[in-house]
């Protein structure tokens, strides 16, 4: 509790009508041990505080002792609902500073999982935004359309969440006779489902009541305090790593980065939407031209990377995921860096949320789509 | 005048939207038949995992009791977190040579996490992913395996 | 004993002339008044068990799952398991509580819910009290239980809980206007105010029909009104787990928990009871005019069946609202109470007395 005597002690602002309230490390709706310090007056919040660290589980000194394919099945555990974004991040990094071109049908490969996953994680999201603004009924309908793309995933990789399939060089295992098949069929049955969710949500009076004009962040403040993915793209912020440094099979599909100006939690609500319908459309273009070759290249028994810095980012469902290796020669890289989406998004919330009230503080982080192991890792 | 129309607009547009909303999940409140729940204990019989679905680590045996291992260890180095433990022997062979054994493959299932790398690095095929996936015990000492069975030796022809 | 399934008049005359004839006068009346208070805390535990189980399954069919299905066949024993545990709890209070009033809380709750089903008809005969200010009386006592919700808030000494009060107690007191006004339109229909009367005035054609638009109106407002004044569906921000956890009832465990789940589930019937005995008719079957036989194979259902069946129909929408619609903010409540219902309630009111005075209804 010492940290709250400083906060009322250093700030000789404080009025008695404010008060100090804590939306715990156990709370429904922080999805995750995240701890919030909200002042509040009445119902009107002045400041937030976030504290993380509840869930630190010292990934990064752990991938100090570990080589390169040990280091990909950890990246799986820390944004959880990217995994294989993570995981080819780190492939990709190797990959690079090996000077190792992988084949086609890896390239192919990989970026349907990407949009796989994609899909996975904004279907999450979705259900998990209306079961914070109530309508509880929209968590499960979500969740039942995931389960096909968790099949797709239990049927080629083996796990449904922490996939662990790309390793440097390639893949794990070629994809599995009925992948395409299932893809397919995914993509026709949920072009069907996707404007239900129009139809419950987006269109609900209740919800644009509960969304439009909440949480406004402009775009200097976007790209001041470094907020990507959905929600930088929200306030017109254009910094999808896709189109800018694009990476495996993304020059060869046609696919618009959506922007929207409004900036606040309805245009980022809506842009998720729609990225999830430009997924199935970048999928829909790859799925039938699989090239065929190898599905890896071979690679020494041992991954040692030169002396240096290395750097890949990739485009997370949650923004912009950066991988940074140094290595010093031998098998164990010597540090490895992490740059969370999701530290960067959390801490734009005290500008986003000044002002509002505490039903709407639980509305704007649903739309910023926080997983906390990611920040925390 | 047109801020009536207006409110009025906004009553209809807000209930229509409303209904709408109730549409959809009318549609499925009517059709409970079409519900996605599996029972899970009772279906037992008709639950078939997926070939690849990684359940935990095992050790096939053929009829005759051999296995695959040669007791090399690239499984213990290739796991991240040390849920592998070769103990290996030294065994004569035929020729009076002295060569290397798998004594004991010790797999500790309360630490695995499931990665792939074991399976992936061992060289002769030994060791596989199951598909059961009921761990649970009620004394911790289960969750550490043996997977050679007893008895068992290596089957003939297997290179290291 | 004269047991007549259609008309309860007769059973009920038998069995107060047969105390008469063995016991004084003061005490048949005591007895009576046992058997009266013992039947409603029945009905109200049976019928409460039933709902809490209900709910679960609607939720689940809306959700496309199966809801309980493990504790007795389909999971009917799944609410007295539920009961059973909440009966074992501790019952636990915080040390800076002010003991008397939140010991109180939950008792005031449910002495409005009882209060308010006396006058409820549940079939011809089985009214227990019959004011001839019935609708008037349903409105004063119902706002009793306001007082429950904020007594619960402030005594628990906890912040979250008095949010959630302040929020409930700030919700109840506006709709209760709504409900009243939309109630008002129906007494400017019926001419009266007395719950017997409106049903039997309902013989020919229920009120939902025979006021058309004004009183189609007047049934939506009472609906959102009425689940408004529950804390049920789109309104539930006083009990909003995703953001304060619990509300006003955060630090009640065990039985006086029991009390505040049991009260809201039974205030939702009474709310879909007024619903139905003054819009779409009470214990009348449906007529249709004239269509003589269409009339009798109605007439032949009891009237207890038809009451039970509509108040569940009207339950099953006002469930239906609650798993469709996210939950509204409070200012957008009041919002929507003094800028929309209020001025379309005062506006409706005189349409059904142009209705009324033109004649033009059917």
């Amino acid at each position: 509790m010492s940290e709250t005597k400083e906060i009322i002690i250093s700030s000789d602002k404080i009025h008695t009508d404010q008060y100090l309230v804590n939306m715990g490390p156990q709370h429904p709706s922080t999805h995750g041990v995240l701890r919030l310090l909200v002042r509040l007056e009445g119902e009107i919040v002045h400041h937030i505080q976030p504290h993380v660290g509840y869930i630190h589980s010292g990934i990064e000194k752990m991938c100090e002792s570990l080589s390169y394919p040990q280091v990909i099945h950890l990246t799986d555990r820390m944004d959880y609902l990217s995994a294989h974004m993570n995981n080819e991040a780190v492939c990709l990094c190797v990959e690079n500073a090996l000077q190792v071109e992988v084949p086609d049908r890896v390239k192919y490969i990989r970026t349907i999982m990407d949009e796989l996953t994609r899909l996975a994680s904004h279907q999450l999201w979705w259900c998990v935004m209306g079961m914070d603004l109530g309508a509880l009924t929209t968590f499960f309908y979500g969740l039942r359309d995931r389960e096909h793309i968790l099949d797709i995933f239990e049927e080629t990789c083996g796990a449904r969440m922490t996939l662990n399939y790309s390793v440097p060089g390639g893949v794990m295992f070629d994809i599995h006779a009925n992948f395409q098949k299932r893809v397919k069929a995914f993509i026709t049955e949920f072009r069907k489902k996707l404007p239900e969710y129009d139809q419950l949500l987006t269109g609900n009076v209740i919800f644009q009541e509960r969304t439009n004009d909440i949480g406004y962040l402009s775009l200097e403040d976007a790209i001041a305090w470094g907020v990507t993915g959905p929600s930088g793209r929200g306030s017109g912020f254009s910094c999808d790593v896709r189109k800018h440094n694009p990476y495996s099979a993304y020059p060869l599909v046609q696919f618009e980065e959506k922007l929207d100006t409004r900036g606040d939690s309805f245009a980022r609500y809506r842009l998720r939407i729609e990225e999830m319908y430009e997924s199935l459309h970048i999928i829909e273009q790859l799925i039938d031209n699989i090239p065929e070759g190898d599905y890896a290249v071979k690679m020494k028994g041992v991954v040692k990377l030169p002396e240096g810095e290395f750097y890949q980012r990739v485009e997370s469902a949650r923004g912009e995921f950066g991988v940074y290796i140094v290595s010093d020669g031998k098998k164990n890289p010597y540090r490895v860096k992490f740059r969370s989406p999701g530290f960067s998004n959390l801490f734009a919330l005290n500008k986003m949320a000044a002002g509002h009230k505490i039903a709407d503080l639980v509305a704007i982080m649903s739309t910023l789509d926080l997983v906390i192991p990611d920040i925390d890792r | 005048m047109n801020a009536l129309f207006k409110y009025i607009s906004t009553v209809f547009k807000g209930v229509g939207t409303l209904l709408t909303g109730m549409k959809i999940t009318g549609k499925y409140v009517f059709t409970p038949w079409n519900n996605v729940t599996q029972q899970y204990p009772e279906n037992r019989d008709t639950l078939k995992m997926f070939d690849r679905f990684r359940g935990e680590v095992i050790m096939p045996h053929s009829e005759n009791n051999e296995h695959l291992c040669t007791g090399c260890g690239i499984c213990e180095l290739n796991c991240p977190n040390g849920s592998i433990e070769i103990i290996s022997k030294m065994e004569l062979t035929e020729e009076g040579k002295k060569k290397r054994a798998i004594d004991q493959h010790i797999y500790h299932l309360g630490m695995c996490t499931f990665c792939n790398l074991c399976i992936k690095a061992c060289p002769t095929g030994a060791i596989v992913m199951g598909q059961n996936f009921e761990h649970a015990v009620w004394d911790r000492s289960k969750l550490t395996k043996v997977l050679n069975q007893p008895g068992s030796k290596i089957a003939q022809g297997v290179k290291e | 004993m004269g047991f007549n399934i259609y008309d309860f008049s007769g059973m009920t005359h038998n069995m107060h002339l047969w105390f008469m004839e063995r016991m004084s006068p003061t005490a048949t009346t005591i007895v009576e008044w046992t058997v009266i208070g013992v039947s409603y805390m029945l009905f109200v535990a049976l019928f409460g068990l039933f709902l809490v189980y209900a709910e679960r399954k609607v939720c689940a069919a809306f959700q496309q799952r199966l809801g309980p299905m493990r504790v007795g066949f389909w999971g009917v024993l799944q609410t007295i398991a539920d009961f059973i545990k909440l009966l074992m709890k501790e019952l636990i209070m915080p040390k800076s509580a002010d003991k008397f009033l939140y010991n109180l809380a939950p008792f005031i709750v449910m002495i409005a819910t009882f209060l308010a089903m006396a006058v409820l008809p549940f079939a011809k005969g089985l009214q227990t009290l019959d004011f001839d200010i019935g609708i008037f009386y349903v409105t004063a006592v119902s706002s009793v239980g306001v007082i429950g919700i904020l007594l619960a808030g402030w005594s628990s000494n906890n912040k979250y809980s008095l949010i959630g009060a302040m929020r409930s107690g700030a919700q109840i007191l506006s709709y209760e206007l709504s409900v009243s006004l939309s109630l008002v339109t129906i007494i400017i229909l019926a001419g009266s105010m007395q719950l017997s009367v409106i049903v039997e005035s309902q013989r020919d054609s229920w009120f939902l029909f025979k006021g058309h638009i004004p009183s189609l109106i007047a049934f939506v407002i009472f609906l959102i009104a009425g689940t408004a004044e529950t804390n049920r569906g789109p309104f539930d921000l006083a009990e909003a787990e995703s953001e304060l956890t619990a509300g006003f009832h955060t630090e009640y465990s065990g039985i006086k928990f029991a009390f505040f789940f049991l009260a809201e589930y039974i205030n939702m019937f009474i709310v879909a009871a007024m619903a139905t005995t003054v819009f779409l008719g009470g214990w009348m079957p449906l007529h249709f005019g004239s269509i003589e036989s269409f009339n009798h194979v109605m007439d032949f259902i009891p009237p207890l069946v038809w009451f039970f069946m509509k108040v569940c129909g009207v339950i099953f929408l006002i469930m239906w609202f609650k798993w469709t619609f996210p939950r509204l903010r409070v200012d957008q409540i009041l919002t929507l109470e003094w800028k929309y219902l209020l001025p379309i309630n005062l506006v409706n009111i005189l349409l059904m007395c142009l209705v009324v005075l033109t004649k033009f209804h059917l």
